[in-house]
């Protein structure tokens, strides 16, 4: 008999094929545990059909685009499911937009991005698989983005 | 091609066939800067001179290319006598200053200054040196030194000496090399090596650059000295300034290894990289090219502003 290592759940999202290792910062960048009281669980270094992956689960709560688009920064393979009554009623892979804004922080001190100015930061994502960013102010590439993300 | 409106944040802003258009226009443009010839193409027209920290050669050369060009100036060079100081924002500052005139050129410490005031500004801005940022101005005339003396970028090796890590002119200047296809060498202390991105840009357009930090080795084939001071004030730490500063200087004694028609190129200040015995060389080009600066800002001014050709 399959044994089941993480339950399945009623309504919520299942983060899939997550980089091995980078549960942990999908669950900082979406503020877990502080955001929520659901049951979440986290599954590291599961053996899948293409090798280790990890996998978060998170109980009645659906994420919004920007959350996608941060998740994308840190786990590009990531597919997201949509759990509705235990069934799988939407299934997407994530995708990294051309520019992401307002979601990461730019990692140069002296960027203007980060001066008290009425922009966002911004950021041209310049390679999707793995994600490399470059500031659209300073032109730096923030070498670890999800220390970066805000 | 139009240039007509349109910002100079960066160096990357530009395609080779544009750089090469500037670089031309600028070559027109040097009686006028000279004094030689006259023109008022931009009579009527008023430039911003936005700076916020000192740089007397950039804010001079810009200020004498819209004064050649028949222009007005207004503006500040010390940013204690403006609203900054109260605490306005720099974007507040621009859209006030973009009410006032026609082209703006700023020069600010924060990096990306230039790239958010391009966005509060109607008018063209102009970057005139982002902290360790861009520099796209001090660029064009570098290429057009180059240009000016050896009648053309490719096919010759180029050598930059110095603080190649915390150093902007050679950041952008390196990119804009390996767009014309030049040969690289890059001759620094180990702890001041060429940033990778740099390395991987060049490489994009096709070109290897050489690294090393023997300098006696690089001159001997070298077409093109373009040294750059160590600057104390880029390092987070002085004990490391203290371990590099001195370590290179190009003086007579090292030149006779190089080639006859070797130009020794210095985006100034210097302060001991080269040795004053070396200015009477013909070796030294570096107060040609600030000069250069004129003409350069002078060709991009009229391209932006629409001045009548000349």
């Amino acid at each position: 008999m399959k044994e089941l290592k993480v339950t399945p759940i009623k309504d919520g999202t299942v983060i899939d094929h997550i980089t091995p290792g980078n549960a942990v910062k999908v669950l900082r960048i979406l503020k877990i545990p502080e955001s929520t009281t659901s049951v979440v669980s986290v599954a590291i270094n599961v053996i899948g059909k293409k090798g280790k992956k990890d996998i978060v689960k998170i109980e009645n709560r659906e994420l919004d685009p920007k959350e996608l688009d941060k998740i994308a920064l840190i786990a590009p393979k990531a597919t997201i499911n949509i759990i509705r009554d235990y069934e799988v009623v939407k299934k997407h892979k994530v995708e990294l937009p051309d520019e992401v804004i307002g979601i990461a922080k730019c990692s140069n001190p002296t960027c203007i991005s980060n001066a008290r100015e009425p922009v966002q930061s911004r950021f041209q994502v310049i390679c999707k698989d793995p994600p490399r960013i470059r500031c659209y102010y300073c032109e730096r590439e923030p070498e670890d983005i999800a220390d970066r993300i805000i | 091609m139009n240039f007509k409106k349109r910002d100079v944040i960066s160096i990357k802003d530009f395609s080779r066939e544009e750089i090469e258009y500037i670089l031309k226009y600028a070559k027109k443009m040097v009686p006028y800067a000279t004094g030689e010839k006259h023109t008022d193409i931009l009579k009527e027209k008023i430039l911003a001179s936005l700076f916020f920290e000192p740089s007397t050669r950039t804010r001079l050369s810009f200020e004498s290319a819209m004064h050649r060009l028949g222009g007005r100036i207004i503006g500040f060079a010390d940013p204690s006598g403006t609203s900054q100081k109260k605490g306005e924002s720099l974007a507040d500052t621009i859209r006030m200053a973009d009410s006032y005139s026609d082209v703006i050129v700023i020069r600010h410490p924060q990096e990306g200054a230039a790239r958010l005031a391009a966005e509060f500004a109607e008018a063209p801005v102009l970057n005139a040196g982002d902290g360790a940022g861009q520099h796209p101005t001090q660029c064009l005339l570098d290429l057009f030194t180059i240009f000016m003396e050896k009648k053309k970028i490719k096919g010759n090796n180029i050598v930059l000496l110095g603080d190649l890590k915390y150093g902007r002119t050679v950041h952008s200047l390196a990119y804009a090399l390996a767009l014309f296809k030049a040969d690289l060498t890059f001759v620094s202390p180990e702890t001041l090596k060429m940033p990778k991105e740099v390395i991987n840009e060049c490489r994009e357009f096709g070109v290897e650059p050489n690294s090393t930090s023997n300098l006696e080795k690089a001159i001997k084939e070298a077409d093109v000295l373009y040294v750059t001071r160590i600057q104390r004030e880029r390092f987070p730490d002085a004990e490391e300034y203290n371990r590099v500063v001195g370590t290179y200087k190009v003086d007579n004694n090292l030149l006779k290894q190089a080639k006859q028609d070797l130009i020794v190129m210095h985006p100034l200040p210097r302060v001991v990289e080269i040795d004053p015995e070396v200015d009477s060389t013909p070796h030294a080009v570096y107060f040609k090219q600030a000069f250069n600066g004129v003409p350069v800002r002078m060709a991009l001014l009229s391209l932006i502003l629409g001045g009548k050709k000349l």
